[in-house]
């Protein structure tokens, strides 16, 4: 609202100089014009900041699901803690499986950016492999703690965890849901606009989700094993 | 090579190179995952190391290595600048940090009173405390405004 009325002032100025001031030259008052239009910078592309800002609504999503687990991360309720279940070595092989495919979709982009679709596609391939052994080793931990009788309903601290680390593991999912979608899109109708656009969303949504991991791994599993 | 082949059109097309750059060089990506393998590496060999004698030492060094890798993510991979959208996006991630930290950091402090409010042996301190403290307010009750009247209609059912 208030963007629109700041550009239409000037117009408004422009026309009343028009009206009162006839022998004024039309460059003059043009130039005048433009030099407004040029302060009002306009994203040209308005999808990466929408995407943006539905980021930061998830951040808030993973910030809260990060505030239970630092209010129940330490309700053992006699039951298992941290330092006895995590396997760090799991999560340092899991961790680098994200930041792995982290660099392989920042490879993707710079091949979709030079047109080349069949880098890009064994690249976004790649990249979706390693989200997918990410998601085993996960669904794996997951699998051996339910089995150990350390399920989500053991504790408080087990619940916030298998929610907290439950939810990334679902975005994950469905990332690679979209990312087989996206790839098969890019085989059918190559790298026009649209399909680069949606690739450059979802290069946002996967390296948050790395940025994500960062906050898993030092908060929950690190700081979880210290005595 | 390939940075200085994705610069020069950048430079060509002026105003409108600010879109080539927003998917970032192959320069930019290898610095940033090398820069993250190593903010990485260090917090996991802090612990399974166990380098710092108190937990608490290494706490705070974990989270502030957390933090710089973030900020090399949002740098390096999600190409974050405060030119980006018009400075729109950086906005957008001032506020949402701002919000996450005053949750984050409520959160904690809020609970954490809360829970050793509610320790046991703490509640009978506090009740012999409030008992004569709001026993003590019971009696000044007709000094305030709003009461005088209701002391006022009280003997009025007797006198029919």
């Amino acid at each position: 609202m208030w963007s629109g009325s700041k550009v239409c002032a000037p117009l408004c100025w422009q026309i009343m100089l028009d009206l009162t001031s006839p022998s004024q030259p039309a460059g003059a008052s043009n130039a005048a014009s433009s030099r407004y239009y040029v302060l009002e910078h306009h994203p040209e592309n308005g999808t990466s900041l929408g995407f943006w800002l539905y980021l930061m609504s998830d951040c808030l999503v993973f910030a809260c699901l990060f505030a239970t687990y630092a209010v129940l991360g330490r309700n053992y309720a006699g039951g298992p803690t941290g330092a006895e279940l995590f396997d760090l070595p799991l999560v340092a092989v899991n961790t680098s499986l994200l930041l792995l495919s982290s660099i392989t979709y920042g490879f993707a982009m710079l091949a979709m950016q030079h047109k080349r679709q069949r880098t890009t596609l064994l690249w976004l391939a790649l990249t979706g492999l390693l989200g997918a052994c990410f998601i085993g080793l996960e669904l794996y931990e997951f699998m051996h703690l339910i089995h150990e009788g350390a399920g989500p309903q053991r504790s408080g601290f087990l619940t916030a965890f298998f929610t907290l680390v439950g939810t990334h593991g679902l975005h994950v999912s469905f990332g690679i849901i979209w990312l087989v979608t996206l790839m098969a899109q890019v085989v059918k109708h190559g790298l026009n606009p649209e399909n680069c656009r949606r690739l450059m969303c979802l290069s946002m949504f996967w390296h948050f989700l790395d940025v994500v991991w960062i906050g898993v791994f030092t908060f929950v599993y690190l700081m979880g094993v210290l005595p | 090579m390939s940075a200085h082949s994705n610069s020069l059109p950048g430079a060509d097309t002026g105003s409108h190179g600010s879109h080539e750059q927003d998917h970032g060089t192959m320069k930019s990506y290898v610095t940033g995952f090398v820069l993250a393998v190593i903010l990485t590496a260090i917090p996991f060999w802090l612990v399974l190391g166990n380098v710092f004698a108190k937990s608490s030492t290494t706490g705070l060094v974990l989270m502030g290595l957390a933090v710089v890798q973030i900020v090399v993510h949002m740098v390096y991979f999600l190409h974050m600048n405060t030119k980006s959208e018009g400075g729109w996006s950086i906005l957008a991630l001032i506020f949402t940090t701002m919000l996450v930290m005053i949750m984050l950091s409520g959160s904690i402090w809020v609970m954490y009173h809360l829970n050793h409010n509610m320790m046991p042996g703490m509640m009978n301190d506090t009740a012999i405390e409030a008992v004569p403290e709001s026993m003590h307010n019971m009696h000044d009750t007709h000094n305030m405004p709003g009461m005088k009247g209701m002391n006022d209609m009280q003997p009025m059912p007797k006198t029919p």
